[in-house]
């Protein structure tokens, strides 16, 4: 264990230098794919702080993603060109939107949760594919302007992919730590707690419903601020993005990374692009392939690829130093 | 007048075909403790299996008869294969099985027969319209109204009269009592399995010439489904009866009155039920 302290600090620096220099070397093409890797990669992050943390399988996160989405077009195109307050409206938009619909669902666990979240997402899917004269129907909303990234000393536009890639880098990244900081405080122990024996934590006294709730608002925000990100980085919100569809997105990806560790959702997108990007090079037919590779995953390695491995690497280290 | 009663006859038939697969699916939950989101993929493959079948045959009774048995042969594969070694394990697991399975089937559907929606005529003696007071009104979907609850008045039959129908209900009342008093669980749970995905397939074979088949079918009536099976409580047969009726009523008044937010009243409705009622209309005290 004291290895792995010690070590992890070291990697994450590693990673994130490797993370900051990639455009140096690759395609714009493939600096877009890892712009969406690192947006989805949070979307799935958020949903496995109640997946993987809380045990509450939301299949209606893409609501509050879709939501973010809406939130930060709609303030870009009412109320001015401001990327930091659009991040900002998608942030508390989607928090409050949680509030709301977590004060419900939180009463109800195991698949009655799976359930009512699917439908108070689709309950938002059908707000913003009905609700023409706002959000613009089926259609989304695309016509806005991209704010300019307002720094102190200058104004950088993110139009360009590797400008976005900055920003995508350093929101992500930020939105990561911030997760880490959740799941490594005494809350984010009570969060396992409350998946290992829900009655027990109610037992010593603690407010399983304001635990739960709390999760799944934090939840909601991380996944509106992943929403915001990816409106900016496809140039438009619509109504897609808030399907359950989408929310079974984000659970696929978070089951191929591994929900057990932190860092699974991430991988486990990266994993979902690399494949989707060489599988459809030569077949349409890719939802096959994720479908079997999900039952396989499901059946053979439930701890994921990035679980998988980072048993293995354990066991080889306690084998090396028994 | 004559467009309440319409709307009544198109939320009846609507209705009945979401009544047969809530019926499947109610039951593997009931007994096996599984909530299948392949299910609307097995009722989709019953359809796109009875089109092809009317392709060769030219006879859509064909269809009806020979398609649901091939999808509970496959379903019997599925079972014995894929979710007998995961039964232990987490709920959430194997909702992500079936969720995987759901991916794979629906795609592979898109595979064979390719993306366009077919139609598939219904049979000489169920086609046409009947004159209905001053309108006309197709007779295959009165066909349907009619079809559903005998096929529920069997069913009911089946569960209360016959062994199999009394060692089902016993297994989905307690499991491990049946077990303990001589059921042979594994065996039942296959065959409980591949019921569940017959009565999906023929479903799908009836819903063939009432809407067009195409790739999205199932996706639609999986949460439909869902959401007919936990309003009327999971595991409980008159409640899958009444949630699929208030689903199919809710569903042709809402087109007709209130379109705007047709598409929202399922989930409203859900919401409703579940925080009223957690465990559904039929399912008891939480």
């Amino acid at each position: 264990m004291r290895n792995r302290s010690f070590g992890y600090p070291l990697l994450i620096v590693l990673l994130l230098g490797c993370l900051f220099t990639l455009p140096l070397f690759l395609s714009t093409y493939w600096v877009l794919i890892v712009t969406e890797i690192l947006t989805m990669g949070l979307f799935a992050m958020s949903f496995n702080l109640l997946f993987g943390n809380t045990g509450l399988l939301s299949f209606g996160q893409a609501g509050f993603f879709g939501a973010g989405a809406y939130f930060a077009v709609l303030c870009l195109l009412h109320l001015g060109q401001s990327l930091w307050l659009a991040l900002l409206c998608a942030c508390l938009g989607a928090a409050v939107l949680a509030l709301i619909i977590g004060w419900l669902s939180v009463r109800l666990d195991e698949i009655y949760f799976a359930i009512l979240t699917l439908g108070f997402g689709m309950m938002l899917f059908t707000v913003a594919h009905n609700w023409r004269s706002v959000t613009g129907g089926s259609d989304g909303l695309g016509n806005f302007a991209l704010p300019s990234l307002n720094l102190v000393f200058t104004n950088v536009s993110i139009g360009h992919p590797r400008h976005f890639y900055y920003l995508v880098l350093v929101v992500a990244t930020l939105g990561m730590f911030f997760l880490r900081r959740i799941t490594r405080s005494p809350f984010g122990l009570m969060l396992r707690a409350t998946r290992e024996n829900s009655n027990r934590v109610a037992f010593v006294g603690a407010d399983l419903r304001t635990v739960r709730l709390l999760a799944f608002v934090l939840a909601g925000a991380i996944a509106g601020i992943a929403g915001a990100l990816f409106a900016l980085f496809n140039r438009i919100a619509s109504p897609e993005m808030l399907h359950w569809s989408f929310s079974g997105k984000a659970v696929l990806m978070t089951i191929l990374g591994g929900s057990g560790v932190f860092l699974g959702p991430v991988v486990g997108a990266a994993i979902f692009f690399i494949l989707e990007h060489w599988i459809t090079s030569f077949t349409n037919s890719w939802m096959v392939f994720l479908g079997a590779i999900l039952v396989f995953l499901v059946l053979l390695f439930p701890k994921g690829v990035l679980g998988t491995l980072m048993a293995w690497v354990d066991r080889v280290r306690k084998g090396k130093t028994p | 007048m004559e467009g309440f009663l319409a709307n009544i006859l198109n939320g009846l038939s609507w209705g009945m075909l979401l009544f047969l697969i809530s019926m499947g699916l109610t039951t593997v939950f009931g007994v096996m403790g599984v909530l299948n989101f392949a299910h609307g993929s097995l009722f989709m493959l019953g359809s796109y299996l009875c089109m092809q079948f009317v392709r060769w045959s030219g006879s859509f009774w064909m269809g009806l008869v020979l398609g649901p048995p091939i999808v509970a042969a496959l379903s019997i594969l599925i079972e014995r294969f894929l979710l007998r070694p995961i039964y232990g394990r987490d709920v959430s697991f194997q909702l992500l099985l079936t969720f995987g399975l759901m991916l794979f089937l629906d795609d592979g559907v898109r595979l064979i027969w390719g993306p366009a929606y077919h139609v598939v005529a219904p049979p000489a003696i169920l086609s046409g319209v009947i004159p209905f007071f001053s309108q006309s009104y197709p007779v295959y979907r009165i066909f349907l109204v009619i079809l559903g609850p005998l096929v529920g008045l069997g069913l009911w039959m089946f569960f209360t009269f016959t062994r199999w129908g009394k060692i089902l209900r016993a297994a989905a009342m307690d499991r491990q009592m049946a077990e303990i008093v001589g059921v042979r669980v594994p065996i039942l749970f296959t065959g409980v399995f591949a019921f569940g995905a017959w009565l999906a397939a023929l479903g799908g074979a009836l819903a063939a010439p009432h809407q067009s088949v195409g790739p999205a079918m199932g996706e639609r009536i999986i949460i439909e489904s869902f959401i007919v099976v936990v309003i009327g409580g999971m595991g409980s047969f008159p409640g899958a009866f009444v949630g699929a009726l208030i689903l199919g009523l809710l569903n042709s008044f809402g087109t007709t009155w209130i379109p705007d937010v047709q598409m929202a009243l399922p989930y409203l409705f859900l919401a409703v039920i579940l925080l009223t009622r957690p465990r559904g209309l039929f399912g008891g005290e939480a």
